[in-house]
């Protein structure tokens, strides 16, 4: 370790610096805004940082970390999005009268773990990160505990991802025992000698299913659904996107070195999960009547298009997934932020009737929550559209037509359910009865600021696109 | 520049209205009458430059052009391009698009803004379908028009209009996806004989492929526009559409977003796969004469008004299928002339059907007759667009269906034989249209307004123009001629590749 070293873990130490900085704060001076400001200041230095470190990377730091572009890229996107969805948490939690502050050191936590995640390059890293993150993520679910919904979520999630660790842990000593290694690129070199051992074999399937119950992957997807109707809707923003997004990050920072997709066996049971995912994820929306639980099966269904771009491979298919994952970051978060937005201190905005006729009385919140159901299902002007254009462009340059024509048939299912709680919002309804109003202005902001971008990068690609063809070369 | 102020002053012209509609509704139908009209004189005014130096019709590819980079990571242009094909559609938008204002003036009374957002920015998807040049940009605009239509059908449409949308949506957005896993083939097909990747239209035409790849290729594109189109049996969308938009809703859609599939076939389908389009050809017509005459019985049999006018569009579509696939002049000219007077004749209809709905809040035939004794000049209206829609000649639709069959005539004269029986049986359902619902004792002792104003205002100008173009069609064809010859130009070009 040594001075330089240490520049290049900054957005780490801040992340964790500010994550114990608000804990003595609250020690001292319990206020909710002053729990969310130095949150905010240090996800924004946190980000800042990341120009500091570029001219560094690519550079290794133990073996435990790697902070190349890629890593930076990703850990960006993680901070932006917990940064919004921090600011939906203040204007959540602001009607409760429980402890609110403490929420804010949890979700720094698990930003820490899910940055370790997308810089892994050592099996030890990667547990370690999944650790953090998912540890927090269980009391996060749990958070509003007066509620009987989110401990039930927290239990669920707790008792799911511990076994999916246990599953990963299997997996991981399987290979060392094989391969003798846990780094990564120990494990690409030696992994060419050693592609039909048996144990090899074992130890990549038992490592997909523990990271197939973190992606929330058929047939791995059962906590999804109760996970997110029962976490506070914020929070489910960030199981939606953080954790997944740097997951798939780190399934594809490991796949691809090693080569591992290219084994025919990993290669058909990722098209096999992908394609359970896409039919099965978008065929059980249709039978939900809760919002949550709708988009839980879409994220689902979602998870199974990105593993189509991985089966793709190549430079273009990580583009893509980069691009598609920003994407489906800032639709989520937008999704979930109007639910957030929308609820009250007794329960979360998730029934479709708290949506009916939404248009008629707040035209900018059901036009925002429009556009990104609209981008989840891929319509043009939104950034979901070209997401999704890229990743069949992805498909298609590697000839996989069947997963594309099964994207496309299953995209198609998907139509339904979006344009069912689109419909559901511009239907006209009495005069009178009570419905959902908004209670959590200051997610707004956030709300309008991911509308814009939202629809820029459906229209203007062209910077994101740089950035990610001058970031990706792995 | 100024295709693209087309396209703008649409766009900006519904986020105003749609701005207005809170203050005033009147201000909104207005500025968004303004928007259109702005573009109507616009792009009239074109036409008449243009058609004053037809020399140079037959010297340039386009008239007017727009070329800039969009996503070059991607090689997709923002091209847009104008020729005589582009022109006539774009002026059928925008006149159909003054007459939706004005249909809808008094039947939409709620979320009167937020309907003329949808209808405008519909007819921006629409024009930029006719002006793309570059496959991902129509793809993008083609998508684009879907969600406003979706729109205007879900909020302002009849009893079942949650379902119909749906259909609708779901229908067109499938094949759509379809014909994107079609360009996208095609892009990598281009890269792999070329290594460009482009999607320009030009740079794709006489892409060498396998016969293999065309096939599936060219059929992922005429999926596509055959559902719009819509041929038999892709059509079951449209009734249910048709019936239950509101009147502005049914005359875009029958009258502009049908035409999209027919404008596809003829820009991209035939152009772009000569020879497998050529050998597709027979089983392309043979469905065409079947939606012919399935659409007009099928209309005979309905007793629901709106629903008759509906499957009217199955039959004379299926002429125009019949026409670009026959792929000769004297087709082609008369799928021209067929596209822009059905536009027009039905988009007519539609708005006869919604006038007389919103005097008698019913579409059944069954509750109307002798509607001639309380609103005469609405009847005589009626009679004329009846007339028109069952091809009487000295109208527009009867030019255009005679060619057609004058072109198929050359290529299967069994064909020809069966589709007349179309142009017959389209008789039945017309003289059923007018003797059910204005001839006959006054049964149900109806005493309603008879033709307003405004609504004079709508059909006098589309009489004017199923006249003229029934009596003198020659500036339609001067116009379309020279576009006409350049796809035929551009399918022989690439036929040629191919055979080298």
């Amino acid at each position: 370790m040594n001075t330089a070293d240490l520049l290049t873990l900054l957005p780490f130490l801040l992340i964790a610096g500010s994550s114990v900085f608000v804990m003595l704060a609250i020690t001292a001076w319990r206020r909710h805004w002053l729990s969310l400001c130095i949150t905010l200041v240090g996800l924004a230095a946190a980000f800042g940082s990341l120009w500091l470190v570029a001219p560094l990377a690519p550079r290794r730091v133990t073996s435990l970390l790697i902070l190349d572009h890629y890593a930076l890229f990703y850990i960006g996107l993680i901070i932006a999005a917990t940064f919004a969805i921090a600011i939906l948490c203040y204007g959540y939690l602001q009607g409760h009268s429980e402890t609110r502050e403490e929420l804010y050191v949890l979700l720094l936590v698990a930003t820490l773990g899910s940055m370790v995640l997308v810089a892994s390059s050592h099996f030890v890293s990667f547990f370690l990160g999944l650790e953090i993150l998912s540890v927090s993520l269980y009391a996060l679910s749990a958070y509003l505990h007066n509620r009987r919904r989110p401990v039930e979520a927290g239990i669920k999630y707790l008792i799911l991802a511990g076994s999916s660790s246990a599953f990963l842990l299997f997996g991981m000593a399987l290979i060392y025992a094989q391969l003798g290694t846990m780094e990564l690129p120990g494990l690409a070199a030696s992994l060419a000698g050693a592609q039909k051992s048996p144990l090899v074999l074992a130890g990549l399937t038992f490592i997909i299913t523990g990271i197939g119950f973190k992606l929330g992957v058929v047939p791995f997807h059962l906590w999804t659904p109760d996970v997110y109707e029962g976490a506070p809707a914020p929070v489910t923003a960030f199981i939606a996107t953080v954790s997944k997004g740097a997951i798939f990050a780190l399934l594809l920072r490991y796949f691809y070195t090693v080569g591992a997709q290219h084994l025919r066996p990993v290669f058909v049971l990722f098209a096999i999960i992908a394609i359970a995912s896409m039919l099965i994820g978008n065929l059980l929306a249709l039978l939900q009547n809760n919002v949550k639980r709708i988009l839980a099966y879409s994220s689902i269904a979602h998870m199974g298009y990105l593993l189509v771009a991985f089966e793709a491979g190549g430079s273009m298919a990580s583009e893509a997934i980069a691009f598609y994952l920003v994407a489906y970051f800032i639709t989520t978060v937008g999704a979930f932020g109007v639910v957030t937005v929308l609820s009250d201190e007794e329960r979360d905005a998730d029934t479709l009737e708290d949506y009916a006729g939404l248009f008629w009385r707040k035209p900018v919140l059901a036009s925002i929550f429009t556009l990104m159901l609209l981008s989840l299902a891929g319509i043009p002007v939104t950034a979901g559209f070209l997401a999704k254009f890229y990743v069949v462009t992805a498909g298609a340059s590697a000839g996989i037509w069947a997963l594309i024509l099964i994207l496309v048939i299953s995209s198609v299912i998907g139509l339904f359910y979006y344009l069912r709680i689109v419909v559901t919002m511009y239907v006209r309804v009495r005069e009178g009865a009570a419905y959902a109003e908004p209670h959590a202005i200051s997610g707004s902001y956030i709300l309008v600021a991911l509308t814009i971008l939202l629809v820029w990068l459906g229209v203007y690609p062209v910077p994101l696109l740089n950035v990610i063809r001058k970031v990706l070369p792995m | 520049m100024i295709l693209l102020w087309l396209i703008v002053i649409l766009l900006v012209g519904g986020l105003l209205a749609w701005a207005a509609g809170r203050w005033s509704v009147l201000a909104t139908r207005w500025i968004s009458l303004i928007a259109v009209s702005a573009d109507f004189v616009i792009g009239l005014m074109g036409w008449i430059r243009s058609a004053s130096r037809v020399d140079l019709l037959h010297q340039q590819v386009w008239l007017r052009e727009l070329d800039w980079k969009w996503i070059p990571q991607f090689g997709i242009h923002f091209h847009l391009a104008l020729d005589g094909l582009s022109l006539l559609l774009l002026m059928l938008t925008f006149l159909l698009g003054i007459m939706s204002v004005l249909a809808s003036w008094t039947e939409i009374q709620e979320g009167v803004g937020f309907f003329h957002l949808n209808l405008l920015w519909v007819l921006a998807g629409i024009a930029g379908v006719f002006l793309a040049m570059d496959l991902f940009l129509f793809y993008f605009a083609w998508e684009l028009m879907l969600v406003p239509m979706y729109f205007l059908i879900a909020i302002w449409g009849h009893e079942r209009r949650v379902y119909a949308a749906a259909k609708f949506f779901i229908f067109t957005q499938l094949s759509g996806l379809l014909m994107l896993i079609a360009i996208l083939a095609l892009y990598f097909a281009h890269h792999t004989a070329t290594g460009i990747f482009t999607f320009e239209y030009a740079d794709l035409l006489g892409t060498p492929l396998s016969p293999h790849a065309a096939w599936w290729i060219m059929l992922g594109f005429f999926v596509a526009f055959a559902v719009k189109l819509p041929m038999f049996p892709l059509h079951t969308w449209l009734p249910d559409a048709h019936t239950e938009a509101p009147t502005a809703g049914s005359v875009v859609l029958a009258g502009l977003l049908l035409k999209t599939g027919a404008y596809g076939l003829l820009r991209f389908v035939m152009p772009l796969f000569p020879a497998t389009a050529h050998a597709f050809a027979p089983i392309a017509m043979v469905l065409a004469v079947i939606g012919i005459l399935y659409g007009s019985i099928l209309a005979f049999a309905q007793t629901d008004l709106k629903r008759l006018v509906a499957y009217t569009s199955v039959s004379h579509l299926g002429f125009v299928l019949l026409g670009i696939f026959a792929w000769n002049k004297l087709a082609l000219q008369g799928a021209l002339i067929t596209i822009i007077c059905h536009g027009v004749s039905t988009g007519a209809l539609f708005i006869l059907v919604g006038a007389l709905q919103e005097r008698l809040h019913t579409r059944e035939l069954s509750r109307m007759s002798g509607l001639w004794e309380t609103v005469p000049r609405l009847g005589g209206v009626g009679l004329f667009f009846a007339l028109a829609s069952m091809g009487l000649p000295g109208l527009g639709d009867f030019v255009g269906e005679f060619m057609i069959l004058l072109g198929v005539y050359q290529k299967s004269r069994i064909l020809t034989a069966v589709a007349a029986i179309g142009i017959l049986a389209s008789t039945f359902y017309a003289l059923k249209f007018v003797q059910y619902a204005f001839h006959g004792p006054n049964n149900h002792h109806w005493t309603l307004p008879d033709l307003g104003v405004r609504e004079a205002i709508i059909f006098t100008p589309m009489i004017v123009i199923l006249l003229w173009l029934g009596l003198y069609p020659q500036p339609v064809f001067n116009t379309f001629n020279p576009a006409m010859e350049t796809l035929q130009q551009h399918a022989g070009q690439t036929m040629q590749a191919l055979r080298r």
